[in-house]
């Protein structure tokens, strides 16, 4: 995933709170992700309209941490999203 | 005296429900039992609606709304918009047939989130033949475009065996042709009705190995592009497959009449008693006695109890070990250490060197009178 990229979730994939086990949680076709606080934060940032460098900007201005590090970390969650087709990237 | 509460087990992730066992299709390898439930004794869309509701407050996620073939429900539009009111991802399990243009856009208007299609075959001749429905393979691919203009997430599903493993790769071309994000490449299962026919369906280890190699070729071919799922056909593994992720851990499967399994295949366990989503709250029957009866793994014999795979596949399957010896608390018999693996290997050998035998589709029975 390069930079300019630009994340969305496709049609059939939401964020969903899971009120029983109270987290959240990202369905998909067949796919019930739980989610953990820095998971929720990514996908939480993904309009289909910012790319990867400006979420990770995002991210780690939140988050105090280096913008390298948090960028590498979100591309790798993403990626392993996009290979199941539960993240689409423009 | 107060009774103390059973423990609760973990709440289910997955709901089947089975809407109808009507189907246009007959195929000899259907998971549904082989009494199957009459139109008669099906429940209301206002059943199932306050079924759902106590899915989800029970912690389910994921319906699956199956048959039989569930647009032989004209209500499935209501049912379907029940399950999105009650906060259930909604996918449904179809065949295709009797779901025109406008049937799918009311689906669409209603919220379903995904469509899993099934394929029989790959050429009208294999396909129709398997569902035993002359012109359904057509009419399907026309269901296949109409999901695509809609957008509809789909996902292909296929049932493998002898008469059609060898298709493995255009079944692959196929889905991503129809613009499938998945497709589950499922070897037959022996439970239902493909356990009675399960030497007109059984694959040769070849096939099986062939099967194997094509789908890691797949993978590569496809990555990015279209998620493949494959289920071996247990039966040429050495170990048993975790069947339902563990009995009771997972998933439960309601019944047109309302009868709620541990799978669909549990019935052919005797002693256990199913109790009704119609007359008692689903989050009792998910801690009642058909669930209890193999939860967890305090039940398990010997070899399974000290055995280093127990919290993998918790003995491996229930109704395999019931189908096939006749005692559903043994150790899955095709796992490698089990006393009965020789038998199950001398009866594959028969039923694959030996020519196919007739199918015996699937069909309700008549109601006499």
């Amino acid at each position: 995933m390069k930079p300019s990229d630009r994340p969305r979730l496709p049609r059939g994939v939401r964020l969903h709170h899971d009120r029983v086990r109270d987290t959240p949680v990202l369905l998909g076709p067949e796919v019930a992700l739980m989610l953990d606080p820095i998971g929720k934060a990514v996908l939480d940032e993904i309009d289909g309209l910012s790319d990867l460098a400006v979420i990770s900007h995002r991210l780690a201005e939140r988050y105090g941490a280096p913008v390298a590090t948090v960028a590498e970390d979100v591309a790798e969650f993403l990626e392993g999203l996009a290979a199941r087709r539960l993240v689409e990237v423009r | 005296m107060r009774d103390v509460p059973a423990p609760t087990a973990p709440p289910p992730l997955a709901m089947l429900a089975e809407l109808t066992h009507r189907c246009p299709l007959s195929c000899p390898y259907c998971s549904n039992p082989l009494e199957l439930t009459a139109r008669q004794a099906e429940m209301s869309a206002e059943d199932w609606a306050r079924i759902f509701r106590e899915a989800a407050a029970l912690g389910v996620l994921q319906l699956h709304l199956s048959g039989g073939e569930p647009a032989s429900r004209p209500d499935l539009a209501e049912i379907v918009r029940s399950a999105r009111e009650a906060g259930l991802y909604t996918n449904l399990i179809t065949s295709g047939i009797g779901l025109t243009p406008r049937r799918l856009e009311e689906l669409d208007a209603a919220g379903l989130d995904h469509v899993q299609l099934s394929v029989q075959g790959v050429t009208p001749e294999i396909a129709d033949r398997m569902g035993g429905y002359q012109g359904g393979f057509a009419r399907k691919m026309q269901t296949a475009v109409e999901i695509a203009r809609i957008g509809f997430p789909l996902t292909i599903n296929a049932v493998m065996h002898r008469h059609n493993l060898d298709d493995l790769p255009a079944t692959l071309a196929l889905a991503a042709d129809l613009g499938a994000r998945r497709i589950e490449v499922a070897c037959v299962q022996f439970q239902g009705w493909a356990l009675k026919n399960r030497a007109a369906l059984q694959p040769s280890r070849a096939q099986v190995e062939a099967a194997k190699r094509t789908v890691a070729e797949a993978r590569r071919i496809y990555a990015g592009r279209m998620a493949i799922d494959f289920v071996p056909p247990d039966y040429f593994a050495d170990f048993p497959k975790a069947c339902m992720n563990g009995w009771g851990s997972t998933g439960l499967n309601i019944a047109p009449d309302g009868k709620v399994l541990p799978c669909h295949a549990a019935e052919i366990i005797p002693g256990l008693v199913f109790q009704n989503a119609r007359e008692t709250p689903l989050a009792e029957i998910w801690n009642g006695p058909a669930f209890s009866a193999f939860r967890g793994t305090d039940w398990l014999p010997e070899p399974c109890q000290s055995c280093e795979r127990r919290d993998i596949d918790y003995g491996g399957c229930r109704c395999q070990a019931m189908a096939l010896i006749g005692d559903a608390k043994a150790t899955d018999p095709i796992y490698r250490r089990s006393p009965f693996r020789g038998e199950v290997d001398r009866m594959i050998a028969a039923e694959t060197t030996a020519a196919p035998p007739p199918f015996v589709y699937r069909k309700l029975a008549r109601i006499a009178g």
